[in-house]
């Protein structure tokens, strides 16, 4: 789960980790009065869940207060990247000498956290990856001893940071360490952290991405959640129990586990066709769970046909097709459903689905082709 | 000869009197897998599945009185780490955790920890073990696999035993089958068991299951290329999944232009692994 910039700034000022003065505004009648008391000259920030603000106009600088609400007017209620702004952060403007970049980030390759800092700051790190990677210092945390103080000064040094900021510096990543680990993050990020020309460092920006498997953890921050930036679809999927994403096909899917669902929609796109959805129904797919995905399934009017793939295994797959049968009595849909079902008491399950317009499969391969095939006939 | 379980495997039950744990371990017991023990704590003294398994209260007394010499783990989420952290200060050789959703750093913690213990781990987020024949430690299915020759490693559990069912279907048996799990930090990866697979007598040939996100796949190219005189067959996942959506497994993520299906199956591809495009084509390749 990643938050917004002024949620992730709220969690550093808990930590003393400093940022710009600034509050977050829903209008442009807020906007003016949070300029007024900042002296006029601020910043507004869209607060949308995508990079890039700046370069698509979700970050300008107004010189006056009549520019702030102006500026607030063209970002509130207007799209960012394709996402709705609701809110804007307004902070005060920041002289800045000097921009660095300093994230904590759960590292893969090495399956710990590392620290990376650069003194190539407010710039894509992607971007400074690609065409300066020696301007990268990357330093691997012990996740059991945490950060050593000798790891501080050494990218301090390799940042060419001058000394008399060695001591504000080490205690911002020191900090920004203790978020880290207290909100099982798996990403923080200043990018920049400025050294103002009154010599202090501030966090300019803040980014943080939370280990959604820990939120149970940080009730607090699960609150942070901003629903209006996750499609409908898949705060519903969350909701009825199953991993649910939309694609842009015509082929809805309904599988049972998260790579045979790859592989479903993989096979499908083989075939010439297109999936219109992940959907991973997870273990126990019961009847409930199985209509509840069909409607989700269904509520996007672009489906043509459905395919159903359910690995049994240990589940039994007579109650499976019960489970389907019984769904579909209940939704009523005149769109074709291939169903294939394997596992325990297979037969019996494919026997049960005899004699209603559902269309049983034996493999993968032929339930996909059949998919494929009827989407394109109700399609045309 | 097969890997990491046989006939010899005394398992013990973290979690036994969960409902995950009572079912899968009846399931087990069904293929005669060896389980000595569970553990609940505060559950000790119990036994469970009609005086079957005695339950203790802790895994180092379990082990002691037992002799488990392997563990699998199906607790819920938020006492993995603890888990795993007692099963190997028991000294246990090999821990497999079948638990989804464990957080990361619990994760990254238990990792580093293990680096300087003898203890294997496997998983967590996969469906564990199965040696056809001799012993089934987690929850793949014990009636879709055979005894035989191939080597079966992947990172996703269904799509596991649909690879498994198409073996069976074309009459191949199985040395060992590997569930190594979907989460990011992991314990057993490819290049490990690959390892294993290679120095095994019983394995003739190996198929491996990945699927989109890290570079753990591109890593076992490297090893085969190095290393392997044995042939592997490749199926991965994910090749009409989007950049930056989860999909499902937590480690099935593409970031940025890293841990695409078509940069894994061009490195695979390049140093002679054949590439399945989907799980029932396996069975013909390796047949070749």
């Amino acid at each position: 789960m990643k938050l917004q910039e002024y949620q992730s700034k709220i969690l550093f000022t808990m930590y003393g980790i400093p940022v710009p003065n600034g509050r977050i505004a829903e209008s442009i009648s807020e906007v003016k009065q949070i300029s007024e008391e900042l002296g006029g000259m601020v910043v507004i920030k869209a607060q949308v869940l995508t990079g890039g603000r700046g370069k698509a106009g979700g970050v300008r600088i107004a010189k006056t207060i009549s520019e702030a609400e102006e500026y607030a007017g063209q970002i509130l209620g207007n799209k960012i990247n394709g996402l709705l702004v609701r809110k804007v952060l307004v902070d005060e403007i920041v002289s800045i000498d000097k921009e660095i970049y300093l994230s904590i980030a759960n590292d893969r390759n090495t399956q710990k956290p590392v620290l990376m800092a650069s003194s190539f700051g407010g710039m894509e790190i992607e971007e400074v990856s690609r065409n300066n990677p020696e301007r990268i210092i990357k330093r691997v945390i012990d996740p059991l001893l945490g950060l050593r103080d000798y790891q501080l000064r050494d990218v301090a040094i390799n940042i060419d940071l001058d000394r008399s900021y060695w001591q504000d510096f080490s205690n911002i990543i020191n900090q920004l360490w203790k978020v880290y680990v207290d909100s099982d993050a798996s990403l923080v990020e200043i990018n920049p952290l400025v050294i103002t020309s009154e010599k202090k460092l501030i966090a300019l920006d803040a980014k943080i991405v939370l280990d959604d498997n820990a939120l149970f953890r940080h009730p607090n921050l699960s609150d942070f959640r901003d629903k209006n930036a996750e499609p409908p679809t898949e705060i519903q999927g969350r909701k009825i129990g199953v991993s649910f994403i939309k694609m842009e096909g015509n082929i809805g899917c309904l599988v049972n586990g998260a790579g045979l669902a790859m592989a479903t929609m993989d096979i499908i796109k083989e075939l010439g066709g297109e999936a219109a959805n992940f959907l991973d129904i997870g273990g126990g797919a019961n009847a409930k769970k199985v209509e509840d995905s069909l409607r989700l399934i269904l509520s996007d009017e672009k489906v043509k046909a459905i395919l159903i793939n359910v690995f049994g295994g240990i589940t039994r797959c007579d109650e499976v097709a019960r489970g389907i049968l019984s769904a579909f009595k209940e939704l009523q849909t005149k769109i074709p459903v291939v169903v294939r079902l394997v596992g325990t008491n297979d037969e019996e399950g494919l026997h049960l689905l005899e004699g209603s317009e559902l269309i049983p499969a034996k493999s993968l391969h032929e339930a996909a082709a059949i998919a494929v095939r009827k989407a394109a006939e109700v399609a045309a | 000869m097969s890997i990491l379980v046989n006939k010899e495997t005394r398992l013990l039950i973290q979690g036994i009197t969960g409902n995950e744990g009572l079912f899968h371990t009846e399931q087990m017991l069904n293929y005669k897998t060896n389980i000595v023990a569970g553990v609940t704590p505060g559950k000790g003294g119990d036994w469970v599945l009609n005086g079957k398994v005695p339950v203790f209260d802790s895994v180092q007394t379990a082990v002691e009185v037992t002799g488990a010499n392997a563990s699998v783990i199906f607790v819920p989420a938020k006492y993995v780490g603890d888990a795993i952290f007692e099963a190997v200060d028991a000294e246990i050789p090999l821990v497999v955790c079948i638990t989804e959703g464990a957080p990361i750093q619990d994760m990254m913690r238990v990792k580093q920890y293990l680096s300087s213990r003898r203890t294997r781990l496997i998983g967590p987020n996969c469906p564990g073990l199965l040696t056809p024949g001799e012993s089934k430690v987690g929850i793949i299915p014990g009636n879709i696999a055979i005894p035989g020759n191939i080597g079966v490693v992947s990172r996703s559990g269904t799509l596991t035993y649909e690879v498994l069912y198409a073996l069976q279907q074309n009459g191949m048996g199985v040395s060992t089958c590997v569930g190594i799990g979907g989460d990011p930090v992991k314990g057993l990866n490819f290049v490990e068991c690959l390892e294993l697979f290679e120095a095994d007598a019983r394995t003739d040939a190996i198929v491996m299951i990945g699927e989109i996100g890290g570079n753990d796949e591109e890593k076992a190219a490297n090893f085969i290329s190095a290393e392997m005189t044995k042939p592997v067959v490749a199926f991965i996942a994910g090749i009409s999944a989007p950049p930056g959506k989860r999909m499902g497994h937590a480690g099935a993520l593409i970031e940025g232009s890293s841990g695409t299906a078509q940069s894994k199956i061009e490195a695979l591809q390049s140093i002679g692994v054949k590439i399945a495009r989907y799980p029932e084509e396996i069975p013909g390749i390796i047949a070749l």
